[in-house]
């Protein structure tokens, strides 16, 4: 029951910050990329204010998986890097720790565009 | 009927919202939070494997966004994100789209200037004003700490 509780919450918050997303589209003229870069400032915003911290213990993937994850780990990186080694903690602190996601959207898109072929989907319909 | 384009701009904006979006947002609520099961099941299989908590996450953030890389390469993404909208943007997985489906797109272009270069439309934008705001946030909170602690 407690998994099951767990995994209920990572849904319910998770599909909320998509919900969010999509009222967004729907009653603004927001791109999908500025919704991005405003899920990733206010994540950056949210961590740094401590807000975002509780939500990942309370919710799991349902935090850590929206793009909002993502700035709040920047913050937490910009963070700790700070404590240790002051002022230059901004600078190396942010990106150490989103290094393993960034990384891998480069490289498995290097991959991906190496693999695969477009076009298919315009011609079709 | 003479209308002005604000006007226009008025009526479609009235009539397009409501139209589908009782439609649009539980499909984003439902899709968005399946990813995030999917995400909350991978750091737990990582932790059942011994991984501690930050290594089980980014693990995770990895596996989703090879999953989501195949998934772009084989017109799978688009297709599910045709109904998921924000649900299939806003988790991680949208963020590896959106660098994936230009690399493959612009491939035509070039390894370099199309491939390398276009792969970061999105994802650029999304680095500079994350990566400049996480600075500006360990400025001002390296300047509290100094004058707090």
């Amino acid at each position: 029951m407690d998994v099951f509780l767990e995994y209920l919450k990572a849904f319910l918050v998770g599909g909320a910050f998509c919900l969010v997303g999509q009222l967004l589209i729907d009653l603004t003229k927001l791109t999908p990329a500025r919704i991005l870069v405003s899920y990733v400032v206010a994540g950056v915003v949210l961590g740094g204010l401590g807000v975002y911290q509780p939500l990942i213990e309370f919710a799991g993937g349902g935090a850590t998986v929206p793009l909002t994850g993502f700035g709040s780990l920047l913050a937490k990186g910009v963070r700790e890097a700070v404590d240790k080694d002051g002022l230059l903690g901004a600078f190396t602190g942010g990106l150490n720790a989103c290094a393993a996601g960034i990384t891998a959207a480069v490289f498995f898109g290097f991959l991906a565009a190496l693999c695969f072929k477009s076009g298919s989907k315009i011609n079709e319909k | 009927m003479n209308i002005s384009n604000s006007e226009y701009g008025e009526l479609t904006k009235k009539r397009s919202p409501d139209s589908k979006m009782y439609k649009t947002l539980p499909k984003a609520f439902f899709i968005g939070g399946i990813i995030c099961t999917l995400g909350e099941g991978l750091i737990n299989l990582y932790g059942y494997l011994g991984m501690d908590e930050e290594s089980a996450a980014a693990v995770t953030s990895i596996t989703l966004i090879f999953l989501s890389a195949l998934f772009t390469g084989v017109e799978l993404y688009d297709r599910i994100a045709q109904h998921g909208g924000a649900g299939t943007l806003v988790p991680i997985t949208g963020f590896a789209n959106a660098v994936v489906s230009p690399a493959i797109d612009f491939k035509s272009e070039g390894y370099v200037l199309g491939l390398g270069a276009k792969m970061f439309v999105i994802a650029g934008p999304v680095i500079v004003y994350g990566l400049s705001a996480s600075v500006v946030y360990g400025i001002i909170y390296y300047i509290v700490s100094l004058v707090a602690g």
